[in-house]
């Protein structure tokens, strides 16, 4: 099942017009070409819809409010892109690394420049945490946060991924190494890493490539800054 | 000041760029990607024969230039084209170490190899790095003992670039153990066919896109595989000044490479926002974007002069190699790889975020492009690394804090 915003009514204005549609994937007349990203993943695709026919009741909302009902569920994609969550893990992830990799005979987390990247991103996600916090405190009676979403989703998309840059730049010349089977197999802990790195280095440079997306989708952080501008400058 | 190349450098940039158009596109490289080699041993010749491998040489080095500005002009050219041939690792760091040995010298023993070096008929590479010591040139475990015929060698070396590909190999290991307070001291380099037996290689892509081996070494060698600077009267221990001097070369090499990739990334970017429709205009249209590009613009300039300031120093320093102008040199190195290291994983993301989604995928240059700026920071030392260098080398002193051999 793929949720579909399609054009309904060619003649609205642009956000009129758009319904809310599900389809099942497995309906006559949809083709699937996969896209594959600059690490190599496979995990989106370009669907091309020709005539394919969809039952009434696949409907969501009303015919020509789409739009209403993605906004809607846009405000919560953005709020868990910002990812508070990921980001508290792979904080925990870098310091592990950082202490197990030595740098001149000292673990990497007591190298100052690199102990300085690290506290200025661990102190950012505290005060996003908090700023959080008070989002979800204002909308606690119901309701979605509004514009303070596309906040959140630049504020954590930023923290989530000068975090993987950190993973990467932790894992030095180790992080280099893109064996073959580096995305398919799930190499058990026993199997030489390549390079002679820690197991982490594995996938810390193809996800710090990865995550590049954070901050595409989900509504570019130029168009959330966009909608942000709209409310603090169109008073 | 005239900042413009001479007319033989501007001539082998602009062969380079004919040649990068004419064979080397993009598909070609992603053909070769695929291909066991990982590269073409037919393209790497023609560059030997274009001059672009002989110009990192000097001519009582066998080559056809060798100074800084020879270097930075071809691995710029070779950096914008996004070629994955082995420069670095055969020209560049093999090469130059074999050079400052005097393999140029007729009856040197391992002058063939440096001249198939430059002939791009052979690939080498330096040996140098190992696991556990993240960007340090001196954490080497490797260690070698003399025997009756020559010397034995054991040890692990880790992402040797093209290692699985090199038919000789530089390999450094210590001859006397470690002493703290000098740690440049008792690092000897040896020369090894790559069928040496107890050589075994475990070879493997480069997210970059380029290539790189893992080597186990449990090996018998000949006394004449001792690799010494000639100053030192083939004395072993004394291989540091040419594993440090291919070091420099090699940083000069990825601070080059790294600006002729930005500006790749940089053109790229501009002709996508260009053609690009958003909200009914061009997204070239948008003050957003267009600053941006700017700043991307402005960083690629500041990075340019770095690699200037790099090449002089080391040109400076080739010279007159004074110990004044061996701290200059090192400092005008750290201060490009540092502005590069910086500036390029910048211009990448910029490059990437810019495009949007079709930033992201496999099918388009710019992708990799930006994959290999971001990498060029983890060779030879990250932006960290070489701005603690720097600091240390402002303040009198040696990388470690100490005076090294210098």
């Amino acid at each position: 099942m793929i949720f579909c915003l399609v054009r309904t009514d060619r003649e609205a204005k642009k956000q009129e017009g758009i319904s809310f549609l599900l389809i099942d994937m497995a309906t006559p007349g949809i083709t699937v070409r996969p896209i594959v990203t600059l690490d190599g993943e496979h995990e989106v695709n370009e669907v091309f819809f020709t005539d394919v026919k969809v039952p009434v009741a696949n409907l969501v909302g009303q015919e020509n409010k789409g739009w209403t009902c993605a906004k809607f569920l846009l405000t919560y994609e953005r709020t868990n892109i910002a990812g508070v969550g990921f980001s508290v893990a792979a904080l925990a992830r870098v310091k592990d690394v950082a202490h197990r990799v030595t740098s001149h005979g000292k673990p990497l987390l007591q190298d100052p420049l690199f102990a300085a990247r690290l506290a200025r991103v661990e102190i950012a996600l505290d005060n996003m945490k908090t700023t959080n916090l008070r989002v979800i405190a204002a909308v606690a009676g119901g309701g979605a946060p509004g514009v303070e979403s596309s906040m959140l989703k630049i504020l954590g998309t930023e923290i989530r991924q000068e975090l993987t840059s950190l993973l990467r730049r932790a894992l030095g010349p180790q992080a280099l190494p893109f064996p073959e089977d580096a995305l398919h197999a799930h190499a058990s802990d026993d199997d030489t890493i390549a390079g002679g790195g820690l197991p982490e280095a594995r996938f810390a440079a193809a996800s710090y490539f990865n995550n590049r997306k954070l901050s595409i989708f989900g509504g570019s952080n130029e168009i959330q800054k966009n909608i942000i501008a709209k409310t603090m400058l169109d008073a | 000041m005239d900042f413009q190349h001479s007319d033989d450098r501007r001539m082998l940039a602009d062969a380079l760029d004919r040649w990068v158009a004419q064979a080397y596109t993009f598909d070609t490289r992603m053909a070769l990607l695929k291909t066991d080699a990982g590269h073409s041993p037919q393209l790497w010749r023609q560059l030997g024969e274009l001059g672009a491998i002989g110009a990192l040489f000097t001519e009582a080095q066998g080559g056809l230039a060798g100074s800084g500005f020879d270097i930075a002009v071809v691995c710029e050219a070779l950096g914008k084209g996004l070629v994955s041939e082995p420069l670095l690792a055969s020209g560049v760091l093999a090469g130059t170490a074999l050079a400052q040995a005097g393999a140029a010298q007729a009856d040197h023993p391992h002058a063939p190899v440096l001249a198939a070096i430059q002939r791009g008929e052979a690939v080498a590479t330096l040996a140098h790095f190992e696991a556990g010591g993240h960007h340090d040139p001196l954490h080497i475990a490797t260690h070698a003992q003399p025997t009756a015929e020559g010397w034995r060698l054991q040890g692990h070396k880790a992402v040797v670039p093209f290692g699985a590909q090199a038919q000789w190999l530089l390999v450094s290991a210590r001859t006397a153990p470690l002493n703290p307070a000098l740690p440049e001291g008792g690092i000897s380099l040896f020369v090894l066919s790559a069928d040496t037996p107890g050589l075994q290689r475990q070879g493997y892509p480069t997210i970059d896109g380029q290539q790189a081996a893992d080597l186990q070494l449990d090996v018998q060698l000949p006394a004449t595989a001792l690799l010494a600077d000639p100053d030192t009267a083939n004395e072993a221990g004394q291989a540091w000044p040419l594993i440090d001097t291919a070091l420099a070369h090699g940083l000069l090499a990825l601070s080059a490479e790294s600006l002729g990739a930005m500006q790749s990334a940089h053109r790229d970017t501009i002709a996508y926002l260009q053609t690009r429709q958003q909200f009914g205009v061009p997204l070239a249209r948008f003050q957003a974007l267009q600053h941006r590009v700017v700043d991307m613009g402005i960083a690629i300039e500041q990075a340019r002069s770095a690699v200037i300031n790099a090449a002089a120093a080391l040109t400076s320093h080739q010279a007159s190699p004074t110990a004044a102008k061996r701290a200059a040199r090192d400092k005008a190195l750290s201060a490009a790889k540092y502005t590069v290291g910086q500036a390029g994983t910048r211009v990448a993301e910029e490059a990437i975020q810019l495009h949007g989604g079709i930033g992201m995928t496999w099918e388009l240059p710019v992708s990799h492009v930006a994959k290999r700026l971001v990498m060029i920071d983890h060779q030879l030392g990250d932006e960290d690394h070489h701005l603690a260098r720097y600091i240390a080398l402002s303040q009198g002193q040696g990388h470690h804090g100490h005076q090294g051999a210098q």
